[in-house]
Formats: C-alpha cells, structure tokens, sequence
C-alpha cells in the first residue's frame, strides 16, 4: 500500500469534482434544501420535525453520497481509465481508498453545512449533542460513498446504476425505522432491518436526540455503521477485476 | 535481478506467446497463437477489425482472461505486478479523464507509475500537445484526446509499448511524427506492439503480424510480404494471402 498513490487518487478526484461546480452545487445545496423544505412544511408540528430530522439528517447525506459515487466508479469502468489503472502500480485497495478519501472529504463538508443549517436556522432542536449528530451526519455519508463503491461493480451500464437507488436505497428507508419503530415491525422484517445499515444511521441519531434515556448506545450504533464502511470499501476493492473477458 | 523468478528478466525474448486461445461468449476470439519478439523490435499488429488484434494485446497486459496458452513478458507472466511499470498501454478507445485538463491527467499517471513530474513536459512534447497543456481533454478533438492517451503510456520508462491502434483518426503529418517517435523508442531498445487496421502502416514496422479470425497468417517483414504474394502495395498484398490461407 502507497499512501502516495492513495492520496493521488483522491487529488485526481477533487480535481474531477472541481471542473464540476454543478455537481458540487448539487452536492451541499440538495440535502440542505430538502431540510429546509421539511422545516418549512412542519412549521407548525415543530415536534414532529424535532423527531424526523435526526434521522434524515444522517439519511439524506447517505443517499446523495451512495448515488454520486456509484455513477463516478461505474464512469471509470465504463471509460476504460480503470483498466488502464489497472494494468499500472495502482492496488484495488488504492483505488478504493483513494476515491473514499475524496469523497469522505465532500462527505464532511456537506454534512457539516446541512447540520449547521438545520441545529441553527431551520430551528432543529434536540435534547441531546448536536456537534455528535453532525458527526454521525458524516459517517453516514461516508457510508453512502462506501455502499456506492461497492455496488457499483455490479452494475454494467450508468442506466444499472441508477436503478440501484429505487432497489437499494428505498427498501432500507422503509425498513429504518422511520415510518414505524423497528422494534413494532413484524418479526421477519425487524431481522431484516437489523442487518441492513440504514436502519444503524437512523438509530444512531435517534439515541443521540435523547440521551437520558437511551445513554451511551448511539456508540454501538456509531461502531456498526463503521463497521459497514470498512465492509463496504473491502468488498469495493475486492469486487474490482484485473481480468475480464 | 534474475534468481528471482518474478524478477523481470532483461534475457530476450521480451515476449514469448505460445498456443494461446482466447475464447469469449462461446466464440474462439484467438487460435493457437505463437511469437517471439526480440528487444528493440518495432512490430505492427495488422489485420481487420474482429481478427482478434485487441485481445491479443489485452492478453499482453495480462487484463485479458485466456483460455490456454502461455503468455510472457520480460520473462515473467503477462499481469505481473512487476510488469506495471515496465509496461505501457494504451487502449483502443482513449482511456483518460474527460472532465481533467491535459496535464492534470498526465501528472496523475506520472504520480501512479512514480515517475518524476518533469516527464510530464517530455511527453506533451512528444505529442505535440503544448498548446493544450491546460485544456479540458473533453474539449479536445478525437486525434488530440488519442495522443493524451499514448503520452500517458510513454510516462516513466517502460521497456514494452502495447499500442491498439495509436494513429486511427489522425491526419498524415502526425502520423509520420508518432511513427519516428516510435522507430527512435526502438531503436533505444524498447520494444513495441502497435497494432492497426490500415495496411499502409505496414511499412513503418519491421516486422508484421498479420492476423485473421484469431489466427496469426503472417509474420515476417513488410518487404518478405511483398515478395511473398508478388504485390506491390499491402493492401493487394493482405488480399493475396487471405484467398491464399485455407
């Protein structure tokens, strides 16, 4: 493993994103303008928002990181600089890292304006630490970006990988939590919700918004989702193929 | 250098392909194929589109999965990791970052291969890409998106160059550059493959391999395929030994 190349790898990207400023646009204003759209509807159930917008907070970072990422990778497939790539001193581990480097750094940033703007002026309040609900806001979306490196080895066309968001995403937001607690779904879906990450990224931030009752579990939840991360990356860079035929 | 027996070996030949067989979607994309070639030799890759040219490369690079057969570069199995920085490549479809200027790209591979940023000047020059250095590739026109793509593969100091058809799209003049490039990296000892579809291109090599439906049909000199078929261009000459081969 070379840190030089790692690191490379994650210029190469930021540069790719800075040619981009569209996609950067999108990046921070889509979750933030979605918060404000939800603070604006539920202007008048001010409890209702202070209940949903934990959880989305971590959710909506999540989704828009899994979508950029999985069409950025499926790009590189589809462009054949992967196969360059790959016939160069490049690892898969490299590789891998490199574009979660990049993109973990997009991911803090737009976590960081969308919790900003949801704690301090859409007029989010919470019982327990914003700055740990922020923080949890950046793994998530982290966790989009390793979720999307992973999958997008199975899509073939950016048509596929597109798909992947109605079949991926929207069975988990489902499933989280967020309609109904998990623990009130039937038995064979709270099994399932279990192992599915969202439902850990929607706990995590439930936990955090009441601390008296819920005390130190948000770190388990905070460790799980990690978990996923590394899960992901590994099967991202273990799903890359050298030979193809 | 050479106990090691994934060391490179500098002992010719550079690349040793024996019986191999590619086969692809149920379809025998490569037939028992077998070469040598020597260091410094400057070989063009001919024959039609579909004769299976790309695969054979690809299979060079170790990126290709075969069937049977043996292939080796520098003494060692194509893909090796030891290989990725002796051997160039550059893809049929140029293989570079649309949405990067031309040098970001460039210095991006140079950063890869951990070749020292100065290269990056070299090659633009090579491909005569000067006035572009800052252009967004995406903004370049398919010839000048095709030499960012071959200066990529001539970053560092590779031994070997594997080239899928490196001059396709491009006017006479630049041609006959990229060819000199090509005759004075071989005559520094590197060795190269350089594959296309116009015979006319025959000539600039010293040696051809002509291949149709995954076989090879030829392989010697242009002015042995001349004599050989009695012709005078290669056109005339590639059609004489297709009727000719059974």
């Amino acid at each position: 493993m070379s840190w030089r190349r790692v690191l490379a790898t994650s210029r190469r990207v930021l540069q790719q994103l800075g040619h981009d400023p569209r996609t950067i646009g999108l990046l921070l204003v889509v979750p933030s303008v979605l918060m404000g759209l939800l603070a604006w509807i539920l202007q008048h159930r001010r409890e209702t928002f202070d209940a949903i917008g934990p959880p989305l907070l971590g959710i909506f970072p999540l989704v828009v990181m899994f979508l950029v990422t999985s069409v950025a990778t499926l790009r590189e497939r589809t462009s054949g600089t992967l196969e360059r790539l790959l016939t160069l001193p490049l690892s898969k581990a490299e590789f891998v890292l490199g574009y979660a480097l990049s993109f973990g750094l997009a991911s803090v940033v737009q976590a960081a304006l969308v919790s900003g703007l949801s704690f301090w002026v859409f007029g989010l309040h919470v019982a327990g630490s914003a700055w740990l609900i922020s923080l949890i806001a950046v793994e998530d979306a982290l966790l989009g970006t390793a979720m999307g490196l992973a999958l997008s080895s199975l899509a073939a066309t950016e048509f596929q990988a597109v798909q992947f968001m109605p079949a991926f995403i929207l069975p988990q937001t489902l499933l989280c939590g967020l309609f109904v607690p998990r623990e009130q779904l039937p038995t064979a879906l709270h099994w399932l919700s279990d192992v599915l990450p969202m439902s850990y990224a929607v706990d995590a931030t439930r936990h955090l918004s009441d601390p008296v009752s819920s005390g130190g579990r948000w770190i388990i939840d905070a460790a799980v989702i990690l978990a996923f991360v590394v899960v992901a990356l590994a099967s991202g860079a273990a799903t890359l193929r050298r030979r193809t035929r | 250098m050479d106990d090691g027996t994934n060391a490179p070996r500098t002992g010719s030949p550079v690349v040793r392909v024996e019986h191999l067989r590619v086969v692809r979607a149920h379809r025998e994309v490569l037939s028992d194929v077998s070469f040598t070639v020597e260091r410094g030799e400057l070989v063009g890759l001919l024959g039609p589109s579909g004769s299976g040219k790309s695969t054979l490369m690809r299979s060079l690079l170790g990126v290709q999965i075969i069937a049977s057969g043996t292939v080796e570069v520098l003494g060692v199995p194509a893909g090796e990791t030891a290989l990725r920085t002796r051997v160039g490549y550059v893809t049929q479809a140029p293989s570079v970052y649309t949405d990067l200027s031309v040098r970001e790209n460039l210095a991006y591979f140079a950063d890869v291969l951990g070749a020292p940023r100065t290269d990056v000047d070299r090659v633009i020059n090579d491909v005569n890409l000067g006035h572009h250095t800052r252009s967004l590739v995406r903004g370049l026109s398919g010839g000048e998106i095709a030499r960012v793509s071959l200066a990529a593969a001539l970053l560092g100091n590779p031994q070997v160059l594997v080239l899928d058809e490196p001059t396709v799209g491009l006017d006479p003049l630049l041609r006959r550059d990229l060819w000199n490039i090509f005759q004075s990296l071989a005559s520094s000892g590197v060795t190269l493959i350089v594959s296309s579809h116009v015979m006319d291109e025959a000539q600039r090599c010293q040696r051809l391999l002509l291949m149709r439906e995954g076989h090879l049909i030829f392989d010697a000199s242009p002015r042995e395929l001349l004599v050989r078929t009695n012709t005078t261009d290669y056109d005339a000459a590639m059609v004489s030994l297709v009727e000719a081969t059974p």
